[in-house]
């Protein structure tokens, strides 16, 4: 069997990431809760809604989890989508799991949708905060064929730990939103290798935008999980403050920088332009200490 | 789009109760395929969404050589399709059979 996180579907991930047999899934397909706007515009909907919501174990730990299907529009957040969300995370505030692992992979608001999806991306937002300030870590999984973008970008920062693989993209505008509002001159989106330098988990590991980079595999993302389960939101009013100062230190530092190859040779990794073809455990070893 | 609903009878029903299934994915050029039991002994209810119109008399061809091969009894097929080939759907409904046939969820 495959057990490539890129290549899987959303329920092939959540069956091989958690604790065989243990996934509990809160309004399944045959309950066919789906998307009310999509058949006005007749489009057909998926039996989900292109997201898996439920509970599970994760090495024997209680956990509330759930995964966006990037094959069924992009796994963009719809009204139904993001209430399935919303209504696992605030479920945790009851239930008061070990973790929320979300497997996202998303291109951010379901435009079919409009105003419903940007309500439904705000209230994660909020839900994700709530969980958080209640000691709960939120914990993001990102290695899909869609990367994370949009809304949800933002959703992923807000978490507590976001786990990449190098396939895996994070980032607020997609490639190609960048290069129609602002030319191809500003980004060329077809050049696969700058794509992924720019908005892939390498480049977003060494800007410490990724807590842990792991390989495409299911279970590499699972370990990394695993190993993060002991992870608790620090989330006070000092640490904002001190997340802000390290931000503007860093546009400071690399404010002026073209390019992410121009960002590692500042950082002092050497042969900078190696680090795209490297394999995961080889990249690892030569960025060593040296993230921003 | 386009709702088609086929119904066949002399299914042979199965066996003991089953756990749905799902299979395949809503996107182009795919189909999900929710499979469960229901309804009496020796009949197949199929229920067919799809994106592209007009296609009814292939649906009814694949649909009528998955029911032939299988002899479906006592179960629902709900599809929802963004424009897959005949082959495609062929090979969903082989997945999803054997997937519930196998009990696995």
């Amino acid at each position: 069997m495959n057990h490539s996180y890129y290549e899987a579907s959303a329920r092939e991930r959540m069956a091989a990431f958690l604790d065989p047999g243990s996934f509990q899934e809160f309004l399944p397909p045959t309950d066919r809760v789906s998307s009310p706007h999509l058949r006005q515009l007749d489009q057909p909907g998926a039996f989900d809604d292109g997201i898996l919501v439920g509970s599970g174990r994760l090495s024997g730990h209680a956990i509330l989890a759930a995964a966006q299907e990037g094959v069924f529009m992009g796994g963009a957040v719809g009204e139904v989508h993001g209430a399935k969300l919303v209504g696992l995370l605030e479920r945790a505030l009851i239930t008061r799991p070990e973790a929320v692992i979300l497997l996202l992979e998303t291109g951010g608001v379901r435009l079919h949708e409009a105003n419903a999806g940007l309500v439904a991306v705000s209230e994660i937002m909020h839900a994700v905060l709530a969980v958080r300030t209640a000691g709960i870590p939120v914990i993001v999984l990102d290695g899909g064929q869609f990367g994370c973008f949009g809304g949800m970008g933002i959703v992923a920062a807000l978490c507590d730990a976001v786990v990449m693989s190098e396939e895996g993209r994070l980032g607020l505008s997609g490639p190609e939103v960048i290069e129609a509002s602002r030319g191809v001159e500003e980004f060329d989106s077809r050049d696969r290798a700058l794509v992924w330098r720019t908005v892939g988990g390498k480049h977003r590991y060494m800007l410490g935008e990724a807590t842990r980079l792991v390989e495409d595999s299911i279970p590499a993302f699972r370990e990394a999980a695993i190993a993060l389960l002991g992870t608790r939101p620090v989330f006070g009013l000092e640490d904002l403050e001190a997340e802000h100062a390290r931000l503007r230190e860093r546009l400071e530092r690399f404010g002026d920088c073209r390019e992410s190859i121009e960002i590692w040779t500042r950082l002092g990794i050497e042969d900078p332009q190696s680090l795209p073809l490297l394999e995961t455990q080889a990249f690892l070893a030569q960025v060593g200490g040296k993230r921003a | 789009m386009e709702s088609l609903v086929y119904e066949y009878q002399g299914g042979v029903p199965i066996e003991s109760p089953r756990a749905p299934v799902i299979a395949g994915v809503v996107g182009s050029g795919n189909l999900e395929i929710l499979v469960e039991a229901e309804g009496p002994d020796d009949r197949c209810t199929i229920v067919v969404v799809t994106a592209a119109t007009g296609f009814g008399t292939i649906w009814q061809a694949v649909m009528n050589d998955f029911v032939a091969r299988h002899k479906p009894g006592g179960v629902r097929l709900s599809i929802n399709d963004v424009g897959a080939t005949p082959a495609v759907v062929s090979l969903r409904l082989e997945q999803a059979w054997e997937a519930f046939k196998g009990g696995s969820a």
